[in-house]
C-alpha cells in the first residue's frame, strides 16, 4: 500500500511507511488513511481502484438503494415502540453495510479471496453441514438477543437501573456468542488440525529416517552378500527381529537407546553395533564426557547413521570416529579413507543423509557437514550445542 | 627422512607368535637384530646389542615394559622404543611412554603403517596414534589463566599450544601426518616438531591426570 501511494505521489517509500507508522501512533489517524487509500488506489498491475470501480459499479448502487426501505422499516418500528436510540445507530450501520457490500463486490480477485478466507467464514460457518435457514434462525435469534439486551439495558428508569444494566449486557453478551460462536469454534478447529498436520508431518519424516536406517540398509547390505546365503538369512532375522521389535514393542531401531547414559558409553554402543553388523573397524577417540540429553542422541543417531553408511558404501576396512565434548559443544566428526562421492550429484530421495543425518540433527538446533569428493574419503561433521549445561 | 641403512629392530614381546608375524610384516625393509619374551633378557640383550629401535610389548612379564625402558634408557638414551599394544586404551601406555617410549601403536596395525612408524621413531619423531592424541587433549583439556593459577602449573609444559592443539585434533580424527599438514598448510615436518614437542610435555609434564596413570600400578 505504501509502495502504491509512493508511486502515485513520488514520494520514497520508506518516507510514506515512516509518516504512516507515525500517525498510527499519535492518533490512529494513519489507519484510517491506509484504508482509504487502499479504497482509493488502484493494486499494482490494475488500473481502477476499488472506489473508482465502485461508483460505476450502477447494479450495486442500486442494490444498496434496495435496503434503504427496510432500515427505513425498522427506524419507524423502533419509534413505534419508543426505542429511539436505535434511530441513532441504524445509519451508520446501513451505510457501513452498503460500503462493505460495494467493496466485496468491486474488490479485485487477489482482494476477494482474503475477503472470503478471512471475513466471510463470519457468516458461512457451519453453512455445509447445516442447511441456510440454520444460519439465518441463529442470525435473527442473535439480533433479537442483541436488540433486547441493549433495550432492557437503557431504556429503564432510575431506580434499578444496575440490575437492569446486568441483564441488557448479559443478553448482548449472549447474542454475540449466538451469533459469533460457531465462527470462533470453527476457527479453533482450523488452528488444532493445522497444529495436527504438523506433527504428523514430523512424525513422517522420522518414520522415513527410521526405516531408512534400518530396512533400506539391510537391504542394501543384503544384495551386497547376495551370493553367500547364510549371511542373506543372518541379516534378514536380525532385521525382522528389528523390525518387529519396533512395530510391537515400540523400541526405535537405529537409536542409540537406553543402553548408554553418556556421550561415550552411546559411542561404545555404535562401535560395538557397528562392528558386529558390517565387520568392518571403527577407530574411536572421545576427549571428555557429559550425560545424554535428546538432542546428544540425536546426534549419536546419526552419527551412528555415518558410520554405518561409511561401512556400506565407502569400501574402507576402517572408520574413524572422534567426539569431542566442550562446555558448550559437542562435536563428531566420522571419517573414512574409502571411494568418497561427489556430494552434489546425491538424489533428492536418497534418505541417508538428508534425513536421517542432516534432518535429525537439524531437528535439535545442530548442524551437520559432509565433505567429500570422489577417490578421497569422506568427512561427516556433526556438531550438536549443549543446552542444558551438566557441569 | 635419513634412513641411509635399513633400522636395525629388537622385538620385545611373549608371544612368539606375535614377533613372527611383525618379522614377517616388516620383511626386508628392517634388519631385526633380536629378540626376547621377557623383561630382564631384554634389558640385558638390548644393553649388548645397541638397536636403532625396540618395538616393546605394553603387558609383558617381568615388570611390563616399563621395567625394560627403565634398564635400558638411563645407560643408553640413543636406543628408541616403540610401544606396542592390543587394547589402545591410553592407561595402558601412558606410563610407558612417560618411562620414555617414542610413540605406540596398536597391534592391529597394517604391515605398512608399523613400518612407517619405526622410520618416524628411528628419525626421532614421535608416533602419536588417534587414540594417543585424544587422550592427551583430555589430560591437558583446560585452558590458559584460571588453570595455571589454580593447578600451579608451568605453562611451558604443563600446557599445549593452540596449535599442538589443531594437530592433536587431527591426529585424533584419524589423519595422517601428511594429511593434517595439507589441512593446516603446514610442512610434514612442522606437524613432527609440534608432535614431538608435545611427546615431550607428555612425558615431563606433572599434571595430575599423566601422573596418576605413572603411580597407579594396574598395568601389569
Amino acid at each position: 500500500m505504501c509502495g502504491g501511494l509512493s508511486t502515485t505521489t513520488g514520494i520514497d517509500v520508506t518516507l510514506v511507511r515512516i509518516a504512516f507508522a507515525l500517525l498510527t501512533l499519535a492518533s490512529g489517524v494513519g489507519i484510517l488513511i491506509y484504508g482509504l487509500a487502499w479504497l482509493v488506489l488502484p493494486l499494482q498491475g490494475e488500473n481502477a481502484s476499488i472506489l473508482s470501480r465502485a461508483l460505476t459499479d450502477r447494479r450495486g448502487i442500486r442494490l444498496v438503494i434496495a435496503i434503504v426501505p427496510l432500515f427505513v422499516m425498522v427506524v419507524l418500528v423502533a419509534g413505534a415502540l419508543h426505542v429511539g436510540f436505535v434511530g441513532s445507530f441504524v445509519w451508520p450501520v446501513f451505510l457501513a453495510a452498503g460500503a462493505a457490500m460495494l467493496i466485496r463486490r468491486n474488490a479485485s480477485e487477489e482482494e476477494k479471496v482474503w475477503i472470503n478466507g478471512e471475513l466471510m467464514p463470519m457468516l458461512h460457518s457451519g453453512v455445509e453441514r447445516h442447511p441456510r435457514w440454520k444460519l439465518v434462525g441463529r442470525v435473527a435469534a442473535g439480533l433479537v438477543l442483541g436488540i433486547g439486551g441493549l433495550s432492557v439495558a437503557t431504556a429503564g428508569h432510575a431506580g434499578n437501573g444496575a440490575i437492569r444494566s446486568l441483564a441488557g449486557a448479559l443478553l448482548v453478551i449472549a447474542a454475540i456468542i449466538v451469533i459469533f460462536g460457531p465462527w470462533w469454534l470453527s476457527l479453533a478447529r482450523d488452528l488444532l488440525s493445522e497444529r495436527q498436520a504438523r506433527a504428523l508431518a514430523e512424525e513422517r519424516a522420522q518414520m522415513a529416517a527410521h526405516v531408512h536406517d534400518s530396512v533400506l540398509q539391510t537391504l542394501a547390505l543384503i544384495q551386497r552378500s547376495a551370493d553367500d546365503p547364510r549371511q542373506v538369512v543372518r541379516l534378514a532375522r536380525a532385521q525382522e527381529r528389528e523390525l518387529r521389535s519396533w512395530l510391537f514393542e515400540g523400541r526405535s531401531p537405529g537409536t542409540i537407546g537406553d543402553d548408554a547414559a553418556t556421550v561415550a558409553e552411546g559411542i561404545d554402543v555404535i562401535q560395538r553395533q557397528v562392528e558386529g553388523d558390517h565387520g568392518i573397524a571403527v577407530q574411536v577417540v572421545v576427549v571428555g564426557d557429559c550425560p545424554l540429553t535428546d538432542g546428544l542422541r540425536a546426534l549419536l543417531d546419526a552419527s551412528r547413521e555415518a558410520t554405518v553408511n561409511a561401512a556400506t558404501w565407502s569400501g574402507a576396512n576402517q572408520v574413524s570416529l572422534y567426539a569431542e565434548i566442550e562446555p558448550d559443544v559437542v562435536t563428531l566428526f566420522v571419517r573414512d579413507r574409502g571411494r568418497g562421492f561427489d556430494p552434489r550429484s546425491v538424489p533428492r530421495d536418497r534418505q541417508g543423509i538428508a534425513h536421517s543425518i542432516r534432518g535429525r540433527v537439524a531437528r535439535c538446533g545442530g548442524s551437520a557437514a559432509i565433505r567429500s569428493a570422489p577417490g578421497a574419503g569422506t568427512e561427516v561433521e556433526l556438531s550438536m550445542p549443549r543446552r542444558e549445561k551438566t557441569a | 627422512m635419513s634412513e641411509h641403512r635399513r633400522p636395525r629392530i629388537f622385538l620385545v614381546d611373549d608371544h612368539a607368535m606375535f614377533r613372527a608375524g611383525v618379522r614377517a610384516e616388516l620383511g626386508p625393509a628392517v634388519e631385526v637384530i633380536g629378540e626376547a619374551d621377557e623383561a630382564d633378557a631384554a634389558v640385558e640383550l638390548i644393553n649388548e646389542r645397541l638397536p636403532d629401535v625396540v618395538l616393546l610389548d605394553v603387558h609383558l612379564p617381568g615388570g611390563g615394559g616399563q621395567a625394560v625402558l627403565g634398564g635400558v634408557t638411563p645407560h643408553h638414551p640413543e636406543v628408541r622404543f616403540l610401544a606396542l599394544s592390543v587394547s589402545d586404551a591410553p592407561e595402558d601406555v601412558i606410563a610407558v611412554i612417560r618411562a620414555g617410549a617414542r610413540g605406540y601403536v596398536t597391534k592391529t596395525i597394517s604391515g605398512d603403517e608399523l613400518l612407517q612408524a619405526v622410520h618416524r621413531v628411528h628419525a626421532g619423531d614421535a608416533v602419536f596414534s588417534p587414540r594417543l592424541a585424544g587422550f592427551v587433549l583430555d589430560a591437558f583439556a583446560g585452558m590458559a589463566g584460571v588453570d595455571t593459577l589454580a593447578a600451579n602449573l608451568d605453562p611451558e609444559l604443563d600446557q599445549l599450544s593452540p596449535r599442538e592443539r589443531q594437530v592433536l585434533r587431527l591426529i585424533a580424527r584419524g589423519y595422517t601426518y601428511k594429511e593434517v599438514a595439507r589441512d593446516l598448510t603446514i610442512s610434514t615436518k612442522t606437524v613432527e616438531s609440534h608432535v614431538s614437542s608435545v611427546l615431550r610435555k607428555l612425558q615431563l609434564s606433572t599434571r595430575h591426570e599423566l601422573t596418576k596413570w605413572a603411580t597407579d600400578r594396574r598395568l601389569v
